[in-house]
């Protein structure tokens, strides 16, 4: 089942020219609306005037997350505030966090695509989500929410945690659809089967599953231990939201849903790089009305296909993302940066900013270690006291970065130095 | 009266230990008495050694966390009951020990005890008015 045919089917040059049309008046929007762009587009010398194809998009300048973060809380608003009905944000993993704000318009826009992206997965009203994505400022839970509610299917909205609840919730109310991270899923069956049930025999009939890197071995076992097909979402908060991108029964890449976000594919220079070669993922979105966002550099790394697929939709497709063009690390769902830790560590007096992050996956969770060089200053004779400083170190990082890690001390000086080519991140993880 | 003792940070990992003690012998250093605590994860290497300014500092100079700290060096006699004798008076006196270590001397039919406690000063007293040997720094080094 296709949720809407005309959009998701349209013709590419139709598609061309609705995507024309609505860029130049994004560009309008924002050049009347946002100083911020205002500014920028001038800096660039280029007016709304001068997009006149689609091939002039390419002139526009780059939106990143520095950007976005310059103009904190509510710089980006191309609307008077009391047109936004909902905000969310971004971690601020790395500082500020980004501020997603959106009228009633855009929350129908994001309850549009993520019913677009229920429906390939099989979902129609008569089905029951479980979704176990966190509700709050975090996209996931609401994205998912919307959609599911578009569609008029039965949404239970869980979010993370209370493991064995969430169990008891599949069965008792015949859950028909789990929304989950990879390893959070794996982590569910695990303790199903704990708890004496078999996942294969609840009534599952798909799997939306995001947030987190992944391998297609990954998916064959989820799949295997749900006994259900499990498939893909894509999306992030400075754009929408999940639901900017999703997996339909061929499993050959995400739809990423063009009327609404403009993709583009650039390589380190920033420059254009074709169809099937791999490189960062910028999107222009066309249609937000709050928060318009031109160009911005995802920091994902993708493909992009415009063959036509099998399941007869014309939309492109992005592959799954393998990797990023920047040092973040996806641990457990959660947005890492190295410099986050760095910064945990130059809060306790004594201990240098060295450290080694090695992430490995030795069941079915992501494990994060820091090691972190002990100093004269903060070395102690006493066992007890280095057992304290381990766990304070531990406590001052996972307040930094909302995850649990565990700590090694190693020797002073015994960790690559961050000139030249440190290697601050080890990451076991096989994608 | 109270001996120098010096401290190094391991990790619990292959040929640390032998790293640390070849640094010394590179430097002519001879260990008197060594003592190493560890946990799974890392060990802390005691040591008392004639010359322990020297040590730290070639210690340092070799990137090891190293610090300082006072024992107290007891003489108890190499037959059953000596050591529990000086627990004993640490007992009476209410003293709590972080840790302890001892070492057989051969040619005088005496054993050294090492110990560590929150209060030095007090427990030096206890030791004394409880009638034990406390051995000075020299003695130690020269034994």
């Amino acid at each position: 089942m296709i949720w809407n045919e005309e959009m998701e089917c349209i013709s590419r040059d139709d598609l061309k020219e609705l995507q024309l049309k609505r860029l130049q008046e994004t560009i309008k929007r924002v050049y009347e609306n946002v100083p911020y762009y205002k500014k920028k587009l001038e800096e660039n010398n280029i007016y709304p005037e001068d997009i006149e194809s689609l091939e002039d998009i390419k002139r526009l300048p780059y939106t990143t997350k520095e950007d976005l973060r310059r103009v904190y809380p509510f710089g980006m608003f191309a609307v008077p505030k009391k047109e936004i009905i909902e905000v969310h944000t971004s971690s601020g993993t790395t500082g500020k966090p980004v501020v997603s704000s959106y009228t009633k318009e855009d929350i129908e826009i994001w309850g549009e695509v993520m019913a677009r992206g229920l429906t390939m997965m099989g979902v129609t009203e008569d089905d029951i989500i479980q979704n176990t994505h966190g509700y709050g400022l975090f996209t996931g839970g609401f994205g998912v929410h919307y959609g599911a509610q578009r569609i008029g299917a039965t949404v239970i909205p869980i979010s993370t945690g209370q493991t064995r609840r969430q169990i008891e919730i599949m069965k008792d109310f015949g859950t028909t659809v789990m929304i989950f991270t990879p390893s959070y899923g794996l982590y569910l069956s695990e303790v199903a089967e704990e708890e004496g049930y078999n996942p294969r025999e609840f009534q599952l009939k798909a799997i939306g599953f995001g947030a987190e890197m992944w391998t297609e071995e990954m998916r064959r076992e989820l799949e295997k231990r749900f006994n259900a097909p499990a498939f893909n979402i894509y999306g992030l908060t400075e754009i929408i939201g999940p639901g900017v991108a999703m997996e339909c029964p061929e499993k050959d890449g995400l739809h990423i849903f063009e009327d609404h976000f403009y993709p583009e594919i650039i390589n380190s220079k920033g420059e254009p790089l074709p169809p099937g070669k791999r490189g960062e993922l910028v999107i222009t979105t066309l249609t937000r009305v709050g928060m318009p966002i031109i160009r911005f550099r995802t920091k994902d790394i993708t493909s992009i296909n415009y063959t036509e697929c099998g399941c007869g939709r014309t939309l492109a497709r992005i592959s799954r993302i393998t990797g990023r063009a920047d040092d973040m690390l996806k641990v457990r769902g959660v947005s890492v940066f190295p410099s986050q830790i760095e910064k945990a560590l130059l809060k306790i007096d004594g201990l240098q900013p060295h450290y080694q992050i090695i992430v490995t996956r030795p069941h079915l969770m992501d494990e994060m270690e820091v090691k972190v060089e002990t100093s004269a200053e903060v070395f102690s004779d006493d066992i007890g006291e280095m057992m304290k400083l381990q766990k304070k170190i531990e406590e001052y990082i996972q307040d930094e970065i909302g995850l649990r890690v565990k700590v090694t001390l190693v020797e002073p000086k015994t960790l690559p130095r961050s000139e030249g080519k440190a290697v601050r991140v080890i990451d076991k993880r096989k994608f | 009266m109270k001996i120098k003792q010096i401290s190094i940070f391991l990790e619990n990992k292959k040929g640390r230990l032998w790293k640390a003690l070849n640094t010394l012998k590179n430097a002519s250093i001879n260990i008197r008495a060594l003592y190493l605590a560890d946990t799974s994860e890392f060990g802390i290497l005691r040591l008392i050694v004639p010359e322990p300014e020297k040590a730290k500092k070639i210690l340092e100079e070799n990137d090891f966390a190293v610090k300082t700290n006072e024992v107290i060096a007891v003489e108890l006699e190499d037959k059953p009951g000596g050591l529990a004798s000086i627990l004993k008076i640490l007992k009476d006196s209410q003293i709590n020990l972080e840790y302890i270590y001892a070492f057989v001397h051969e040619k005088k039919d005496k054993a050294i005890l090492f110990l560590k406690a929150d209060d030095i000063d007090k427990t030096i007293r206890a030791l004394q008015d409880g009638g034990a040997t406390i051995l000075t720094p020299e003695e130690v080094y020269e034994l």
